[in-house]
């Protein structure tokens, strides 16, 4: 018997209260001090269970967790949260730090699992906290970026409800943007402690560094030929998609892909504006606000599209 | 291509630009309140209009709209580095 995966629910938490940036009634979120990425994930998945109590946690037989701050470097934060939710000893747990492509790299893995036969019932948890990396001087950062967490349910399903997913590496892009410092090829030292002393937020996970003009390059470079090979190999023309969910990377990022492929804007779905760049978050909390909305209908098929950090893409197609 | 359509692409795509604002001659980064994110605007806009896509090196060659014109032109015609 062919076995198929579909998005059961998703529930998302913002760490409030919302700070307005500018005039133009963009919010972003911010956690508190003591909070890191686990902390925000944690938070969304007690909402799901909360929210979803036909979800019965003893059924999760595999966990998937992406997040730029690891709350150690081993072992894993899935295992860290495998603990703090009580999850069964027979769910497998894995970490998928991949950026702001974690959740569908995720969602891949979970979809594969399903319909390999050897998980049922997968969660995603997904916590952000990019500010943390942030100086405060880099303004331009501090108005794309926010915090956030969310849970996503992937269970079995009767019908194909998530298509083929298309990847790509660029890796000669890693460079362009990174988090400077706290990893093993160039530890946090003294000397950076004492540069930053001086900050609100001494920057303990290291410092967010973008090459602007270079993560713009290829965007406009990748990702239209990325998103004509995803509808390609799921057998779909522009056309006949409902709805389009890209990363939400920037404002002007977004526009000047929307314009590049084409995209009518009735059917180009963004939350920038209230949440900004919540890095893995960000599809799955634009899905399901449009979701709450009453956007989509059963059967509507949406293109989800994932960039960014690596440089790294992944897309997929799935059905409402 | 030609340098008018260039110039009122770039002065339709900047809310403080108005027709005429801009001549062959203007030094972009002189225009008011110009920061990077203004050197993002130009490189999306002209590989939106014409598919040309413009790197660091190639922008900072440029200091005229002349200069962008003529890079770009360049470009598409198969001249200086790929994108």
């Amino acid at each position: 018997m062919k076995l198929f995966a579909k998005i059961r629910k998703i529930s998302y938490y913002l760490p409030g209260p919302p700070l307005s940036i500018d005039s133009n009634s963009n919010n972003r979120y911010h956690a508190s001090q003591d909070e890191i990425g686990s902390d925000l994930a944690y938070k969304a998945v007690l909402k799901l269970f909360n929210d979803y109590p036909e979800i019965d946690k003893r059924e999760i037989d595999f966990l998937i967790v992406s997040t730029l701050v690891l709350d150690y470097n081993s072992p894993t934060t899935a295992s860290v949260l495998h603990h703090k939710l009580g999850l069964s000893s027979t769910c497998g747990t894995i970490d998928l730090p991949q950026g702001c492509s974690g959740f569908l790299y995720s969602l891949s893995v979970a979809e594969a699992m399903i319909s390999a036969g050897n998980a049922r019932n997968v969660l995603i948890l997904l916590g952000e906290v990019p500010t943390k990396a942030i100086h405060s001087e880099d303004i331009v950062l501090r108005s794309i970026f926010g915090d956030a967490g969310a849970a996503i349910v992937v269970s079995e399903n009767n019908t194909k409800a998530i298509g083929k997913f298309t990847f790509a590496t660029f890796g000669n892009g890693f460079d362009f943007l990174k988090v400077e410092r706290g990893g093993g090829r160039n530890p946090i030292d003294e000397a950076w402690i004492n540069k930053y002393s001086d900050q609100v937020n001494q920057l303990p996970f290291g410092r967010i560094e973008m090459n602007g003009l270079e993560v713009l390059r290829f965007a406009l470079k990748e990702i239209p030929g990325f998103l004509e090979q995803t509808l390609v190999k799921n057998g779909l023309t522009i056309s006949e998609i409902d709805f389009f969910i890209f990363h939400q990377a920037s404002a002007f990022i977004l526009k000047s892909l929307q314009r590049k492929c084409n995209i009518p804007e009735h059917k180009f779905i963004s939350n920038f504006e209230e949440v900004g760049n919540t890095v893995s978050c960000s599809i799955p909390i634009a899905l399901e606000t449009a979701a709450a909305l009453g956007t989509f209908k059963k059967g509507d098929k949406i293109v989800l599209l994932g960039f960014g950090i690596g440089f790294s893409c992944i897309g997929t197609v799935i059905e409402w | 291509m030609e340098i008018d359509d260039f110039i009122k692409a770039i002065e339709e795509e900047f809310d403080n630009l108005n027709p005429g604002d801009v001549t062959p001659n203007s030094v972009f980064r002189d225009m008011e309140g110009w920061s990077s994110m203004h050197a993002l605007i130009f490189v999306a806009l002209i590989d939106s209009k014409y598919d040309v896509l413009l790197n660091g090196d190639e922008l900072k060659s440029c200091v005229t709209i002349n200069d962008l014109f003529d890079i770009t032109r360049l470009k598409l015609n198969g001249g200086g580095a790929k994108a």
